[in-house]
C-alpha cells in the first residue's frame, strides 16, 4: 500500500499527489514512469514520476481527469493509500552537455518535461522551454520551470497568458534568437506530431516521449507496441523516448483510441454512481 | 475386486469420466469445463490401480508424487490423507491435476495403460486436492528447524512458488519478487479461468504463505529493482523469471488496431478480469470473427477464451496439421466441442486493415513436405495460393522468448543464444549463490517441468547454503 502524504489540485481537472514510496525515491532518474491501479478491480496505468525525494522516501506524480483511473485517483484523500504502484519503469532520459537544450511542453506533458529539464540544466545546458495550454488556468508547473529554464515562454491557444498560439508558435519566436541543439518534445499525442514536425523544418533533433496504452509495464505483453522508424518497439521497456522524427504518429494515434468508448463507458458509469 | 478373468485375459474397469457443464454454459461463461470426480467415481477410479510393485507413473512424474500411495488412500477413502500425501512432493496439486499434460507423463507410463486405459491419475490428484480444501481441514503446519539462511527467488511462476515452498519448508527465510500485482505466473495470467480457476490458483499460493513464505508484488527485477542489489542482500538467489516475452511475426499490419499478442490478450482476460468489463476497469474488445494464429495450449486458451467473449466465429489458424499440434488432447477436444474452427496449412502473411484497424488476415497456404532427416514433416508454401480470412481481432500466439530484462543490464549472467540462462547440473548459473529454472532456463515448457526444476534448484540451494 502507497499512502498519500499531500494533494494539491494544480488545474481544472488535474492534480499533483505525493506518495511515500521509499524504494520508487531511491532509483527514480528523469523520463521515468510507473504504473499504478486503485482498486481491487481497477486497471493499470502508467504515470510520469515528476519529482522525487531519495530522503525523505517520496514521489510526485500529476495527472489530468480524463477517464475513470484518473477520476478515482483524484478522489483519493491524503491519508488515502493506493494499493499497487510499480516503478521506476522505463529507461531514463539521457542527460549530457548537448549545448542548448529546447524542452516543448504541451499540456500535461509539463509534468514530464519538469524533471528532464531540472536534470539538463543541472549538467550545465542552457534551458529553453516553451509551455503551452489551452487556456491561462491550465499551464501546469510554470513556477517551476520559470526557476529551471534561462527562457520561459508562455503559449495559449485562447490567448489568455504570453503567446496566443500553439506551441510550435512559442518554438518559431524562440528560433529567431536561439540556436537549439536538442528539443524535448512531450505533451498530447497530437502535440507531439505537429511540433516535432516543426523542428524536423528546422533539422532540430527531437525527441519525444511516448505514452501508449499499457498493461505491465515489463514487456511482457505488447499493448505498448510503437512503430518508430519502421520497426516495432515496446514503449515501455525500449522506450519511452524515441527519435520523433522517426515515429508512425498516426498509428500512435489510432492505437491511443482503440478503447475509447470502452473509457467514455467506464467513466460515465462512475460520474452516474457518485 | 475390480478385474475379472475371461479366457485368461483380464478384464478392466473402464476409466472413470467425470462430467462437464453444457457446451452452451461453456461458451457464455468464464465456468470450469470439467466438473472433477464425485467420491464415489474417485474410489471406483482408485481401484483400477493396479498398486504395481515396481510403480512406473512416478517415474513420469517430474517431482515424483507418490502416485501409487496417494491412490491408495483414495481407495480407502481417505482424501484428506491422500492430498496431504501429494503435497509432501507437490505444493501445487489442484493446479497440476488440471493442466499438467498427464499423457504425456505419469499416465502415459501406466502399467495398467498397457493393457487398458490408464488409471486418470491426474483426476484423481484434482479431486483429492480439492477436497480438502472443500473441507476445511487445516494440515497441521508444523513449523521446521529454521536455519540462518534468506533466499530472494525471483518470480512466482510455477518455479518460483515450488522452489520457495521447498526453501520453506527446510526452515529457510523466502522472499520473491514478483513484478506484477498478483503471484501466480502464467497460472495467473495465462492460463484462463474455465481452465484453471483463480481461486483455486489463490488457494495453493495461499498454502505457499502459510509455510512461511513472503511475497513482494510490484518487483520487477531489473527495472524497479536490480539484481545486484538481490544478489548483495540474500544468501542464494533463484530466477524463475518465465519465458513471458511474446514473439512477433513481423509482417505488415501487426500493428493495427484489433491485433493482440496472445499475452495482451490473456493477461487482460485473466489477470485484469476484462471479461467482466466494465465491472472491471480493463478493456477488452469484442470480436465477431476472430481469428487465432498457433497451434499449442496458448493458442487453443486464447480461441476458447475469444469464444466466451461472445464472437460469432473463431478461427484457429495453424501452419501445420492436427496431428503436429502441440496443444493437449483434451483441450483440442473442449476447443472442437465448443465450435472453434480449425484451419490447418495456412501461414498469415498480412494483416489487412482499413484506418489502422483490421479487417481481413491473409494467409499463405501450406502443404507438408516429405520428412526430412529427423522424421519431421515441415510446412512448405503451395507457390501462388493464398486464402483470406476476415477478422476484427486477430491474436498471434506463435511463442514466447526470453524476457531479457534480468539479463540485459547484467552481462556477468550467462545466457545461450536465444536469451535463456544457462545452468550447470545443480541449475547454478554462471554466478555463485544464483540459480535458475523453469521457462528462463528451457524455454516455454510445462507448469510440472517448471516445478520440477524449481524444486531441484531448492535442493541445490540447500547443498550450497551448508557447504558455503
Ligand atoms: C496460455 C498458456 C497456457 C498454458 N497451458 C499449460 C498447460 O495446460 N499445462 C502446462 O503444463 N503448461 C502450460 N503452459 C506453460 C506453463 O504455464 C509454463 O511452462 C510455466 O508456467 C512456466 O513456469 P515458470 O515458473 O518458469 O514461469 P512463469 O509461469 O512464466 O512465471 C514467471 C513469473 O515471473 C515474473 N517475472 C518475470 N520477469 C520478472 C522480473 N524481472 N522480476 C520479477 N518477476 C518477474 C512473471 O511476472 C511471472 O509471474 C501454458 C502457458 C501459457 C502461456
Ligand atoms: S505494456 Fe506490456 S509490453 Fe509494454
Amino acid at each position: 500500500m502507497f499512502e498519500i502524504l499531500r494533494k494539491k489540485q494544480i488545474s481544472p481537472e488535474g492534480f499533483l499527489i505525493r506518495i511515500k514510496a521509499p524504494q520508487v525515491a531511491q532509483t527514480a532518474r528523469p523520463g521515468q514512469f510507473l504504473i499504478l491501479r486503485v482498486s481491487e478491480t481497477g486497471e493499470r496505468i502508467p504515470l510520469t514520476i515528476v519529482n522525487w525525494s531519495r530522503s525523505r522516501g517520496y514521489i510526485d506524480i500529476a495527472f489530468q481527469v480524463v477517464g475513470k483511473t484518473t477520476y478515482l485517483l483524484s478522489k483519493l484523500k491524503e491519508g488515502d493509500a493506493i494499493i499497487d504502484l510499480i516503478g521506476p519503469l522505463g529507461n531514463p532520459s539521457k542527460i549530457e552537455r548537448y549545448g542548448t537544450v529546447a524542452f516543448l511542453a504541451g499540456g500535461f506533458g509539463a509534468a514530464a518535461v519538469l524533471p528532464i529539464a531540472r536534470a539538463m540544466r543541472k549538467k550545465g545546458n542552457r534551458v529553453l522551454t516553451v509551455l503551452g495550454a489551452r487556456s491561462k488556468n491550465y499551464l501546469i508547473f510554470e513556477k517551476e520551470l520559470k526557476k529551471t529554464s534561462d527562457v520561459l515562454i508562455i503559449t495559449t491557444d485562447d490567448g489568455s497568458k504570453g503567446i496566443r498560439g500553439f506551441v510550435k508558435d512559442g518554438l518559431s519566436e524562440i528560433l529567431n534568437s536561439e540556436k537549439i541543439d536538442i528539443a524535448y518534445c512531450i505533451g498530447p499525442a497530437v502535440m507531439m506530431k505537429f511540433t516535432s514536425e516543426e523542428t524536423r523544418k528546422h533539422s532540430i533533433p527531437t525527441i519525444v516521449s511516448l505514452n501508449p496504452i499499457m498493461v505491465d509495464g515489463t514487456g511482457m505483453c505488447g499493448s505498448c507496441r510503437v512503430e518508430v522508424g519502421g520497426k516495432t518497439y515496446f514503449a515501455c521497456v525500449d522506450g519511452p523516448e524515441f527519435d520523433a522524427h522517426l515515429v508512425n504518429w498516426d498509428l500512435l494515434l489510432s492505437r491511443l483510441n482503440y478503447y475509447k468508448d470502452e473509457e467514455k463507458l467506464a467513466y460515465e458509469s462512475i460520474l452516474k454512481q457518485r | 475386486m475390480n478385474q475379472s478373468s475371461s479366457k485368461g485375459r483380464k478384464k478392466f474397469n473402464p476409466r472413470q469420466k467425470d462430467k462437464s457443464i453444457s457446451i452452451n454454459e461453456r461458451i457464455s461463461t468464464f465456468k470450469e469445463v470439467p466438473l472433477g470426480f464425485t467420491p464415489e467415481q474417485a474410489i471406483l477410479e482408485a481401484e483400477r490401480c493396479l498398486q504395481c510393485s515396481r510403480p512406473r507413473c512416478v517415474d513420469g512424474c517430474p517431482v515424483m508424487v507418490p502416485i501409487k500411495d496417494f491412490i491408495s488412500l483414495v481407495k480407502e477413502g481417505k482424501f484428506i490423507e491422500a492430498s496431504l500425501k501429494i503435497k509432501e512432493k507437490n505444493a501445487l496439486p489442484a493446479v497440476c491435476g488440471r493442466v499438467c499434460p498427464q499423457e504425456d507423463q505419469c499416465e502415459k507410463a501406466c502399467v495398467l495403460g498397457k493393457v487398458a486405459e490408464p488409471v486418470a491419475i491426474g483426476k484423481l490428484e484434482r479431486f483429492v486436492a480439492d477436497y480438502e480444501a472443500v473441507q476445511g481441514t487445516k494440515e497441521e503446519i508444523k513449523p521446521p528447524e529454521r536455519l540462518p539462511y534468506k533466499v530472494a527467488v525471483i518470480g512466482s511462476g510455477p518455479a518460483g512458488l515450488t522452489c520457495a515452498a521447498e526453501l520453506a519448508k527446510s526452515g529457510v527465510e523466502v522472499y520473491i519478487y514478483e513484478a506484477l500485482h498478483e503471484p501466480g505466473g502464467v497460472l495467473t495470467y495465462g492460463i484462463p479461468e474455465f481452465r484453471l480457476p483463480k481461486n483455486i490458483v489463490k488457494r495453493e499460493i495461499d498454502y505457499i504463505i502459510s509455510l512461511g513464505v513472503k511475497i513482494l508484488t510490484n518487483q520487477a527485477v531489473g527495472a524497479n529493482i536490480s539484481l545486484n542489489e538481490i544478489i548483495r542482500n540474500y544468501d542464494a538467489v533463484f530466477i524463475g523469471v518465465g519465458a513471458g516475452l511474446p514473439r512477433m511475426l513481423n509482417i505488415e499490419g501487426e500493428n493495427l488496431n484489433g491485433v493482440y499478442t496472445a499475452n495482451e490478450y490473456l493477461t487482460r482476460i485473466n489477470l485484469m478480469k476484462a471479461y467482466l468489463f466494465p465491472e472491471y476497469d480493463t478493456p477488452i474488445k469484442r470480436g465477431s470473427e476472430i481469428v487465432v494464429i498457433g497451434g499449442g495450449n496458448v493458442a487453443l486458451d486464447a480461441a476458447r477464451t475469444a469464444l466466451r467473449t461472445g464472437a460469432k466465429k473463431v478461427t484457429l489458424a495453424y501452419r501445420r496439421t492436427e496431428s503436429e499440434m502441440p496443444a493437449r488432447k483434451e483441450e483440442i477436444e473442449h476447443a472442437k466441442e465448443e465450435g472453434i474452427v480449425f484451419e490447418f496449412l495456412v501461414s498469415p502473411i498480412r494483416f489487412i486493415g482499413k484506418n489502422n484497424t483490421l479487417r481481413a488476415v491473409e494467409f499463405q497456404v501450406m502443404e507438408l513436405s516429405e520428412p526430412d532427416e529427423s522424421g519431421r514433416r515441415k510446412p512448405v508454401p503451395v507457390i501462388g495460393k493464398t486464402k483470406l480470412i476476415n477478422a476484427d481481432i486477430a491474436i498471434t500466439a506463435i511463442g514466447t522468448v526470453a524476457n531479457p530484462l534480468i539479463t540485459k543490464n547484467f552481462k556477468k549472467l550467462k545466457t545461450n543464444s536465444r536469451g535463456y540462462i544457462e545452468v550447470d547440473d545443480n541449475m547454478m548459473t554462471s554466478l555463485k549463490g544464483v540459480f535458475a529454472g523453469g521457462d528462463i532456463v528451457t524455454g516455454a515448457a510445462t507448469v510440472i517441468l517448471a516445478m520440477g526444476a524449481g524444486k531441484k534448484a531448492a535442493q541445490s540451494i540447500l547443498a550450497y547454503l551448508k557447504n558455503k
